[in-house]
């Protein structure tokens, strides 16, 4: 049933971090790989090596210039991919039953042999995380790598998703958000973590870390005190005479 | 949002199919033997021609057997369901309208009905997207409403009925343009909310993440056409609305019945329209509208 569970015994998700991405598109192709060969369907490309290459993905890495009221721009990366909503839009909106979310961690799941391939779920999310495989018909989405994180087959410090395994700066963090003290808890709370379009009224699991302050840099220049050098001797005297000519 | 056809052809036929069927349960088309047939077979190829139409729009449409199953949560299931209910509910009446034996008036009453109720579940499919902020408001489903009611009266010869109706019609369009054009800033959504990032400075696309085309951006993020979009505008309630009006104030069977096609025309522009200038908040990740 689409209805969405009240409560999740967990709340799975991702910290991501925007201060540390740098925006290498890792995540995003140890995403693709992972989730080629596991859960699901391959996740097709379509004229790969061709001139209108196109695939599907889920997880995507924007990059963004932010212009302060003051200073010079920033350039800010920013994985995108499903934020795993406690008021999940686009659950509710599946004709089928085939989208749901899991009464026991929180993570929305799409049941393959179930989807119409409607793409109702993919119009109602706010975030775009949710991509129809254009091979398969099926709608495609962020599994947390619900087959890492319980396979008890994979030596312990792989049991995260692929994108957080393979981030090389920690930008993505994983864990429970309804345990005070898990670590993606203790950084949100720490470093301001927020929603992302919180208008929509979707509740995500996951949340982003602000970049930092940026430190200020001084108005004067650090040559400013060598610049004000009044010579002396030779050069003084010749300072003088060219001074007057 | 990508102005797909068969979705377009779904929600114009089934909602003017639905609607004509409505005047016929209700009697407001007096016929009997073949010429009964004839119109009831018009509304079913309709009805029924849109709701095929909508299956071409799936992925897996062999499965579509299975959308009837979430009728509590999601309104594509209630509209399937509607939409077979008030197809049952119709075929006694079109039945006895044909072979010549009443069928009760509560009867007749509640088909037609049921045959409104699918197009507001029609509508609510759109309705409900807060992500499409031009789709989320009530004037949604009183448009799909009026296109159904104000098209079925014209094919049921309902000359003064469909004059006013259509009349209301080009209202509802026009309020629903001048509206729409607000609600995606009155949503409130925008790049610096979409990325958070707003709490630092006013944000701007400094690389897209991938150079080819995907499915958010095919399906999503259609910006085809929109140039044209105020003409559009203008040949979608002259055609849908005004013209017909003026025709069916004259009346006259041939009159009527090519205000139906110069209506059908109008309505097809304006399905058009109700997609492609519908704009859907996650372009604001890719800085597009």
């Amino acid at each position: 049933m689409t209805c969405l569970p009240g409560h999740t015994e967990k709340k799975l998700g991702l910290a991501i971090d925007l201060d540390t991405c740098v925006g290498c598109h890792a995540c995003v192709t140890a995403c693709k790989g992972w989730n080629d060969q596991g859960y699901g369907v391959p996740l097709s490309d379509q004229d790969p090596y061709g001139a209108d290459p196109s695939g599907t993905f889920l997880n995507r890495v924007h990059s963004y210039q932010v212009q302060p009221p003051e200073g010079t721009a920033q350039v800010i990366n920013f994985p995108r991919s499903c934020l795993h909503c406690e008021d999940a839009p686009c659950v509710t909106v599946c004709p089928t039953g085939a989208s749901y979310k899991r009464v026991e961690d929180g993570i929305v799941l799409v049941n393959e042999s179930d989807c119409i391939g409607c793409g109702l779920c993919a119009w109602a999310c706010p975030y775009g995380a949710r991509e129809m495989d254009a091979d398969a018909g099926v709608m495609k989405k962020c599994t947390l790598c619900v087959d890492r994180i319980y396979n008890e087959n994979l030596p312990e410090e792989d049991r995260e998703p692929a994108c957080v395994r393979t981030c090389p700066t920690g930008a993505r963090h994983f864990g429970d958000f309804n345990d005070p003290d898990s670590k993606v808890s203790q950084l949100t709370a720490a470093r301001g973590g927020f929603d992302l379009m919180p208008e929509m009224g979707t509740k995500p699991t996951n949340k982003y870390l602000p970049p930092r302050p940026k430190d200020k840099r001084h108005e004067a220049s650090l040559l400013a005190p060598l610049l004000d050098i009044q010579a002396t001797g030779f050069a003084g005297w010749l300072d003088r005479v060219l001074g007057k000519i | 949002m990508h102005p797909a056809p068969s979705v377009i052809i779904f929600s114009v036929l089934s909602g003017l199919g639905f609607g004509f069927m409505a005047y016929l349960a209700l009697g407001f088309l007096p016929l009997v033997g073949t010429w009964a047939f004839i119109a009831w077979a018009i509304g079913y190829a309709l009805a029924v021609g849109g709701l095929v139409a909508s299956t071409a729009h799936l992925g897996n449409p062999q499965r579509a057997l299975k959308a009837f199953t979430q009728w509590r949560s999601s309104w594509l299931s209630r509209e399937g369901w509607a939409a077979v209910l008030a197809l049952f509910a119709l075929a006694p009446v079109a039945l006895g309208d044909w072979m010549g034996f009443g069928i009760p008036f509560v009867w007749r009453g509640l088909a037609a009905a049921m045959a409104l109720v699918t197009v507001v579940c029609t509508a609510m499919i759109y309705t409900q997207i807060k992500a499409v902020p031009r789709w989320h408001h009530w004037l949604t489903p009183v448009m799909f409403m009026a296109f159904s009611v104000a098209g079925g009266a014209l094919l049921a010869m309902q000359a003064t009925l469909a004059f006013v109706l259509l009349l209301a019609l080009a209202v509802v369009m026009m309020a629903l343009f001048f509206i729409g054009d607000r609600e995606f800033a009155r949503a409130g959504a925008s790049m610096e909310t979409a990325t958070g990032l707003g709490r630092i400075g006013e944000v701007a696309v400094f690389e897209q993440p991938h150079t080819g085309d995907n499915y958010l951006l095919r399906e999503m993020i259609f910006v085809v056409g929109r140039k044209h979009a105020q003409k559009l505008r203008v040949i979608a309630v002259l055609f849908a609305a005004v013209l017909p009006a003026l025709m069916a104030a004259v009346g006259g069977v041939a009159l009527m019945l090519a205000a139906v096609l110069v209506h059908l025309t109008g309505a097809f522009v304006a399905r058009w329209l109700f997609f492609a200038q519908a704009e859907h908040v996650v372009g604001l990740y890719y800085g597009k509208r």
